[in-house]
């Protein structure tokens, strides 16, 4: 079994251009899959990568280090619209998880159930892949196109996650439904993200619902509808039909059906509390 | 730097350690099998139970996913590194103090995530210590104890309890057990093995039942160096067959031609640790035939279905009856009648231990050191098995990281026993958590139907209820819980006329046996619940309408048996009636406030009953206290501690019998070349049976003290280094104990007792004494209902027991909060589904963020039996919460919730149900 500690970006792309690498960052999900089973190699240990770590805004955009574990990203200074992400790093499993779990490999992971993906959706989050062969950008919903199928090249890692500056006056929430309180896989959540005009109407809404399809959608009819309202009366312009592009499944967790109509209420939520913070 | 085994070397508890590892190696078996550090369990390898949490540079991991290869240079504290035993930390200290550790399986892991919060906020809220704690699950407590224990530790000042002279039952002594608990030292099924110890690993059925073909296992063998012997039915010496009840064992150690449930094993292949580690069951020479299985009772009663044992056609087990008076009669003359149908799911014991153990061959003699709950019943089956006698076979218990029932069953036991006999050479097995899962048994799936009918007067007239219960491929506890179920369906009250019949049907699915209740919890619902639709037709107030109907001495119970004394139910209720009313004005007040929106908060109450001890059949236990010529005094404590502390209350029942200070005890348990047979630890009686045998050991004991010098029972006997002294009258008499002759096993005087709790055989109509005592109690629970969502916030619990006496308060209240988690979980979260939910984050049990607030009241009705009046309370417990749940939820909605668990999509779709049918 062949097993390469990289010691810099540099030695990890060139290791992933030579041959295909299981990459191991956090390991929470690398490892409960293997189960009693050794990890089939060879694998590529990415943890002491520095460069991918921290969060940081350069040229008008805040960029997360793929690396980055969700206990960083909760005690990182961010703004208002950053809220959603850091509630949904606190709803990642549970603090030993969040201690090492790192952004990249959520997204990697591309688990319908991912509590990252629908706050960096809400946030038009671009995944950063570096390959020996270059740099490139992909919008997050481009990245993540299925259940665990990713667009990630073989040779390529996830260097970092990009989120433009572009939000004035905003606010931001998380949502997540699950059985228990820790440590316990997404029924629905639902991530908002809004932005205000001067008069304190709603100027943009992002809304994201997770786990209630294959990959984390954006409602956007929802989101057009919601343009020019008053954030603490928004309650009577949702309509079922905005909520036409899930496909929630039936699983131990919840029925297709109690997805779909609970999706709804957990949104109206969500709106509500964005209102509050207002407040 | 790619690397086979490579050199590490990291930091341990501030000193420096190296390793020689493949760098994929998880920390956990670093620590553990290189390094001989078992404080850090492994409960699922997963992340999902946080067992193994240690610290990582200051920060809380799961040592199961962090590879060695990122070791170099890491500073790791794990629970070895946080204390002594001469200088325990503040936060072990309250640990002790407030009964936070119960079995001990998570207690280390709880200690190092606490330490790590701790260390940045040393006066946590509770939520805090919910947040930081919420990654570790616990089985046994409740939680409430442990985060009381953290968020008082950086202030801890209290000296440990101790009790007088004779004082010792009913002080909140700290559990005996416990400083090995805290420390991280004490020994579990997986903690030990001889050095060398081979390996062994199960090869089981991928699916619910299958036919299957072996290849040529020789050549498997020969082409897989480090493997040693492949194990099948062939190979058993003894019968292939084994199982709790005797004369209805029906489960094979290996499947003969045909597997009866998913992960029921066919083979075990042992080889050398190293060699079992890469062991790939693909590689197995198995050819499978899936065959079409019954998955339910209603599936395996058809006419045509297949019959899983010849000798139980229409695939039934039993059938259990319980019926007195005239019930059609009653049900005419009656005012009021409800009916209900409900139904429950396979319950998973879910204990933070898989189980483990190793066994070697000494001579012509095997012992088997493994985590079990009946160390006398494994030794019959082991010898049965091994075709040896049973004086041949040794059983050394292990310290038990939970049991709840399933560890009642063998699991491990058969295959290194096998192994060790076989090859001569120690072997040890520790199942994986899906493989724990998977294979050992359940709580039993139930659909009941009931009808109950009540006078206006508020009176019970009649109840009749048919459960039908998915008994799972064997026997397993399957006959205990058809039989309890009749008895115990109709709760603590007084019927004229009541029917109780219990069909228990074979399927494909695992064994559903023993746990927590056997069968009474899912009764209960019924009933309960039912209860509270009466009480609202007559108009009564719920805890009135219970309090009218309820069971007291000198009235018959429904399998006519009488009480003269002991029944405390009344009381119970009685003690509950101020926060009764306190909670429905609360709730009253909430609803109709502009804050209930769409929550709405509800109360509910269920009451309980419960037999202690085996239903209507012997079940002695025997103590022996014995003291040294240097003074030591030894109890033999053969009532296996699975957390629930009895090690500490036999010591004090004994230390009072006896008239000594609990202080001068130790303790050698269970093992069966050492100790009397004690019973199981199941049925809610070790504490009454098992504490009578040791009272009457101490008295035994303290007999023959006084006879020595004749001393009136007046006397008191004071131990100082190897003199007792016996101050009776004024006087005082120095016995030397080294001048006293010594018998063969050591000791200069001894005493035992034997108790077998008085019961008789039930007749056709279930008519008898099927217990010796019984244990009453009910639980008000305060919750909140998400009406647009179907979430459930629990708010508060309040619970009152009959445990006739406290022997040690703080351990009953451990046992009421740990049983109170385990009925939230089959109230709202928990259903094992064979084949999908065989880990820890399908299968769910509570967190610290999923209790309410739990207050017990403790009511002391004293047993004329007990020791010192008391009866069991391990599962008393458990049994009204779900359905207090159900009637909260009731109450607050108006929804009838029938089907456990209450997921939010069934509230959900109970609340609509309700709003259409008003």
């Amino acid at each position: 079994m062949a097993y390469l500690l990289a010691s810099s970006v540099q030695e990890a792309l060139s290791c992933l251009s030579q041959s295909r690498h299981t990459i191991l960052a956090g390991g929470t999900d690398l490892y409960p899959a293997a189960g009693e089973r050794t990890i089939k190699g060879p694998v590529l240990d990415v943890s002491r990568l520095e460069e991918l770590k921290g969060v940081s805004l350069e040229d008008g955009e805040f960029r997360i280090g793929g690396l980055t574990t969700w206990s960083e990203i909760v005690a990182a200074d961010l703004p208002p619209q950053f809220a959603a992400l850091k509630m949904a790093a606190r709803e990642v499993g549970s603090v030993q998880i969040q201690n090492v779990a790192t952004i990249a490999g959520n997204l990697c992971n591309a688990s319908p159930a991912a509590d990252g993906v629908p706050p960096l959706l809400a946030l038009n989050a671009e995944v950063e892949l570096m390959s020996q062969g270059g740099v490139r950008r992909l919008a997050l919903a481009d990245f993540i196109y299925g259940n665990r199928r990713t667009a990630l090249a073989p040779d390529e890692l996830v260097s970092a996650i990009y989120i433009a500056d572009d939000l004035k006056s905003c606010v931001s929430h998380f949502a997540k439904l699950g059985a228990r309180r820790y440590l316990v896989i997404s029924t629905i959540m639902v991530a908002v993200v809004v932005e205000l005009d001067a008069d304190g109407l709603i100027a943009q809404a992002r809304i994201c619902v997770g786990a209630c399809s294959e990959v984390a959608q954006r409602l956007s009819t929802l989101e057009q509808a919601l343009v020019g309202a008053d954030l603490n009366e928004v309650a009577s312009r949702l309509q079922p039909e905005h909520f036409e592009n899930l496909s929630p499944i039936t699983d131990v967790r919840a029925t297709a059906q109690y997805r779909q109509a609970t999706a709804i209420e957990m949104v109206r939520r969500a709106l509500n509390a964005c209102g509050e913070k207002l407040q | 730097m790619t690397m086979d085994k490579s050199k590490i070397s990291f930091t341990l508890n501030g000193a420096p350690v190296s390793v020689k590892v493949p760098p994929l190696t998880r920390l956990t078996d670093v620590l553990r099998d290189e390094l001989g550090m078992i404080g850090t369990k492994v409960g699922c390898d997963a992340g999902d139970c946080g067992a193994c949490s240690v610290l990582m540079d200051g920060e809380t991991v799961c040592a199961c996913m962090v590879p060695a290869g990122r070791l170099e240079g890491r500073h790791i504290v794990s629970v070895e590194g946080l204390g002594e035993a001469e200088a325990l930390s503040l936060l072990q200290k309250s640990f002790l103090h407030y009964g936070a550790a119960q079995c001990g399986i998570c207690t280390p892991a709880m200690l190092v995530s606490a330490s790590a919060l701790l260390a940045k906020n040393p006066r946590p809220t509770t939520e805090e210590v919910q947040n930081g704690l919420g990654g570790v699950l616990c089985r046994c407590t409740g939680y409430q104890k442990i985060i009381q224990a953290v968020m008082t530790a950086s202030d801890f000042s209290e000296a440990p309890v101790e009790a007088d002279q004779g004082d010792a039952v009913g002080s909140r002594l700290q559990r005996v057990d416990g400083v090995q608990k805290v420390l991280g030292t004490d020994i579990f099924g997986g903690d030990e093995a001889p050095e060398g110890a081979l390996v062994v690993k199960a090869v089981r059925s991928p699916f619910h039942r299958a036919g299957f073909v072996f290849g040529d296992l020789a050549a498997y063998v020969d082409t897989h160096p480090g493997v040693r012997v492949v194990l099948t039915a062939d190979d058993v010496p003894g019968v292939n067959c084994f199982g709790v009840i005797a004369p209805m064992a029906d489960q094979p150690v290996f499947a003969e031609t045909q597997t009866r449930f998913k992960g029921e094993a066919v083979a075990a292949v042992v080889g050398d640790a190293q060699t079992m580690k890469a062991f790939d069951v693909d590689l197995f020479p198995i050819t499978w035939t899936e065959l079409v299985p019954l998955l339910t009772p209603q599936d395996a009663l058809k006419s045509d279905a297949p019959q899983l044992h010849a000798d139980r056609p229409n695939n039934t087990l039993m059938r259990g009856v319980v019926q007195r008076g005239d019930l059609d009669g009653q049900f005419a003359a009656a005012d009021v009648t409800v009916e209900g149908n409900f139904q429950t799911g396979f319950v998973e014991h879910a204990y933070i231990e898989p189980e483990a153990g190793f066994a070697r061959r000494v001579g012509d003699r095997i012992e088997v050191q493994a985590c079990t709950q009946a160390p006398y019943m494994d030794r019959d089956d082991v010898a049965k098995i091994l075709g040896l006698d049973v004086e041949d076979v040794r059983i050394i218990p292990t310290s038990v990281g939970g049991g709840f029932g399933s560890k009642l069953d063998l699991s491990v036991q058969p295959f290194i026993a096998l192994a060790a006999w076989i090859l001569n050479e120690p072997v040890r097995m520790t199942y994986t958590r899906p493989e724990s899962m998977m294979s050992t048994t359940k709580r039993h799936p139930s659909k009941v139907w009931a009808k109950i009918s009540a006078t206006k007067d508020g009176k019970l007239a009649a109840m009749d209820f048919d459960g039908v219960f998915n008994t799972g491929a064997y026997a397993s506890w399957g006959p205990t819980v058809g039989n309890r179920v009749p008895v115990h369906a109709a709760g603590p009250y007084i019927y004229p006329a009541y029917r109780a019949k219990s069909h228990s049907v074979h399927t494909h699915c695992a064994p559903a046996g023993a746990f927590r209740g056997f069968g009474v919890p899912q009764s209960s619902i019924a009933q309960e619940t039912l209860f509270d639709e009466l009480a609202n037709k007559l108009g009564i107030d719920r805890l009135e309408f219970r309090l009218k109907n309820a069971l007291v001495n000198g009235a018959p119970t429904v399998t006519g048996q009488v009480f003269e004394s002991g029944i405390g139910f009344k009381e119970c209720l009685e003690a509950l009636k101020p926060r009764w009313r306190a909670a429905l004005d609360a709730a009253d007040a909430f609803n109709s406030s502009t804050a209930a929106g769409e929550r709405w908060r509800g109360v509910g109450i269920a009451g309980m009953w419960y037999g202690c001890g085996n239903t209507s059949l012997s079940n002695p236990s025997t103590m022996r206290v014995a003291i040294t010529p240097d003074g030591r005094c030894v109890l033999f404590q053969g009532a296996v501690d699975i957390g629930q502390g009895s090690n500490t209350v036999m010591t004090q029942i004994c230390a009072d019998a006896l008239g000594l200070k609990t202080s001068h005890f130790e303790l050698i348990g269970g093992d069966t070349d050492v100790t009397a047979d004690a019973g199981k630890t199941s049925a809610s009686r070790q504490t009454f049976v098992s504490g009578k045998a040791s009272y009457l050991a101490g008295r035994n004991l303290r007999e023959k003290i006084l006879h020595l010098v004749n001393a009136s029972d007046g006397a008191q006997i004071e131990l100082s280094g190897d003199v007792l002294n016996i101050l009776d009258q004024g006087t005082s008499q120095r016995i030397e104990l080294a001048s006293l002759d010594t018998c063969d096993d050591g000791f200069v005087l001894s005493g035992e007792g034997t108790f077998d709790p008085q019961t008789t055989a039930l007749d056709e109509n279930g008519q008898g004494d099927p217990y010796a005592a019984f244990g009453y109690g009910a639980h008000i629970m305060e919750l909140e209902v998400d009406t647009k969502i179907g979430a459930i916030k629990l708010i508060r619990l309040t619970a009152a027991h009959d445990v006739g006496r406290a022997i040690n308060p703080m351990l009953i209240e451990g046992q009421v909060e740990g049983g109170v988690a385990q009925g939230i979980g089959l109230a709202l979260m928990e259903e094992f589904i064979p084949g999908r939910s065989e880990n820890l984050h399908d299968y769910l049990i509570p967190t610290t963020g999923d209790m309410p607030q739990v207050d017990t009241i403790l009511v002391e009705a004293a047993d004329p039996n007990g020791p010192y009046g008391a009866k069991g309370i391990g599962e008393q417990v458990l049994i009204p919460t779900a359905p207090a749940i159900l009637n909260a939820i009731y109450h607050a909605t108006g929804a009838r919730v029938t089907q456990l668990p209450a997921t939010f999509g069934r509230v959900l779709d109970a609340i609509n149900d309700s709003k259409r049918n008003q």
